[in-house]
């Protein structure tokens, strides 16, 4: 703050407060020539005006403010650049950047004042940051059949999860079941942890103008008959025929890209599991249109050590029995 | 009598008042004037951008549909807060905000840092029916916005009115606004809208 804002508020504050206290000591005084609890003479509608003083309640009241604002003062930053004799502030100020906070974190602590948010940041850290990192140095197979890991990976999922993949984690339209061992993207410890930390970004274009009208309900009959499906021959042949064009990521055998050990996230079309829905129209759409599902991030979210725990719940959900 | 100077401001309203309005300007003297000039509150933060066109039509319609009234766009710097929303809300994300939508009521979630958490289908799908993907979100669903379309005859206009309050927006801007928003749905401009907050703190 410049020195003129700072001077601004001394000045405007400083003054008031004293004006605050001439005006209360001033008014306890009976200036006014007539006895206490004695009429002034004032009358509306019969009703007569006393003399009465302050109340007492009231006036206490007024100085035990007074005071309070002079030790708030004193103690807390409200006077422009003064920070107050506690050092205390409940943030830090005036960010710029996140790697501007973190250095403000920094250097309140080397500077030894006392931020309200890091200070209880510090102290959960110091509470619940060994139990964390207890966790994080354990194997997530480990930690998938541990109940206390599951206990806290349970809450972590209900807050972050459960919007998108459902509170039994059993996912809805356009957004996975997590518990059926189907994965677009593996389900291995460490492929799970990848979605988490870094998210997903599916993109299955639509092939309405390449196919038209005709193409798609040819492909749509090939795909369906890939999950097992009865469905004209004809048109499931004719759809196989340009099959070509999917199986760069869905493979040619239609098993998607885990099987094929493919990065696409294209999924298995030959196990009746869809993920925006199996009947002829809903295949159609998908396929005309495309399908462009979007898994978040949580690196800057959650942190490592929770998504760690968060991988152990997510691989117990599809893996329920130890086979260790 | 004649001592009791006080009963001139008793038997004129006109003197109360002038004298009431110097009492309570002090406090805006002294806590909001001296934020209007400070770089601390002035200055926006490193990765600030304007609104897009359709952002900005998104914010309108966040307006319109009084989404204020349950959601706040404010963090406050507590850990419980922290750890749910993530960074608290600083004023830098706030000086192109005209008015700003800080809000205090918060009947939903918090929407400072929404942007990014949820993909665009999810917000399309909650927006539509908040109860298929919460089932025990008490929102009202917002169909309507499917159906309405924009057709930038404004756009233009609110981007100008917005580079008069120091929002830097260029010509190019300006001109595109209206083509930019014609044509796309209100829903398509709120999750836009959704999608940009809070990710200027980087």
């Amino acid at each position: 703050m410049s020195s003129f804002w700072n001077l601004w508020i001394w000045v405007l504050t400083i003054p008031v407060l004293v004006l605050c206290v001439v005006l209360l000591v001033w008014n306890l005084k009976n200036y006014v020539g007539v006895p206490e609890d004695e009429t002034t003479n004032h009358e509306v509608d019969g009703l007569k005006e006393l003399n009465n003083p302050l109340p007492k309640w009231w006036t206490y009241m007024f100085f035990a403010t007074l005071i309070w604002s002079v030790f708030y003062l004193a103690a807390y930053p409200g006077l422009g650049n003064y920070k107050g004799f506690l050092n205390w502030t409940s943030s830090n100020q005036g960010i710029k950047s996140l790697e501007e906070s973190r250095q403000a974190v920094e250097l309140a602590r080397a500077e030894g004042r006392h931020v309200q948010l890091d200070v209880e940041n510090a102290r959960a850290d110091e509470v619940f940051g060994p139990v964390f990192q207890a966790f994080a140095k354990r194997d997530v197979l480990d930690l998938a059949y541990d109940t206390e890991a599951l206990k806290i990976g349970q809450r972590l999922f209900l807050q972050n999860c459960a919007l998108c993949h459902g509170s039994d984690a059993r996912g809805q339209r356009g957004y996975p079941n997590l518990t059926d061992n189907d994965w677009l993207y593996g389900g291995t410890p460490e492929k799970i942890k990848e979605t988490l930390l870094y998210g997903r970004k599916a993109a299955m274009p639509g092939w309405e103008a390449a196919l038209g009208d005709q193409g798609i309900r040819e492909m749509t009959a090939y795909v369906l008959q890939l999950s097992g499906r009865a469905v004209n021959e004809k048109d499931a042949e004719a759809g196989k025929a340009k099959f070509g064009m999917c199986a760069a990521c869905h493979g040619v055998d239609g098993r998607g890209s885990v099987a094929h050990n493919l990065p696409f996230g294209a999924p298995n079309l030959t196990n009746n599991i869809w993920l925006y829905g199996g009947s002829a129209k809903d295949i159609e759409e998908t396929l005309r249109h495309g399908r462009f599902g979007v898994m978040p991030a949580f690196k800057e979210t959650l942190g490592e050590d929770k998504v760690h725990i968060l991988t152990a719940y997510v691989y117990r959900l599809a893996n329920p029995e130890d086979l260790r | 009598m004649s001592k009791n100077h006080h009963e001139k401001v008793e038997k004129s309203v006109g003197l109360l008042g002038i004298f009431t309005i110097i009492a309570i300007s002090f406090g805006t003297l002294v806590q909001i004037t001296p934020l209007m000039f400070l770089d601390e509150t002035t200055q926006p933060v490193d990765g600030l951008k304007p609104y897009t066109a359709l952002q900005m039509e998104g914010r309108d319609i966040f307006i319109r549909e009084g989404c204020t009234n349950c959601h706040s766009q404010m963090i406050r710097p507590f850990r419980a807060e922290v750890e749910r929303y993530g960074h608290y809300s600083v004023a830098g994300e706030s000086v192109w905000e005209h008015p700003f939508l800080w809000g205090s009521k918060r009947t939903g979630p918090d929407l400072a840092r929404v942007g990014g958490r949820y993909s665009d289908d999810w917000h399309y799908a909650h927006l539509m029916d908040p109860r298929s993907v919460v089932p025990q979100s008490n929102m009202p669903a917002y169909p309507w916005l499917d159906r309405n379309i924009l057709d930038g005859k404004y756009t233009a206009r609110k981007l100008e009115i917005f580079r008069g309050f120091g929002v830097p927006y260029t010509d190019e801007d300006i001109a595109g606004a209206a083509d930019a928003v014609k044509g796309k749905t209100e829903m398509e401009a709120l999750i836009a809208y959704l999608q940009s907050l809070g990710t200027a703190l980087k």
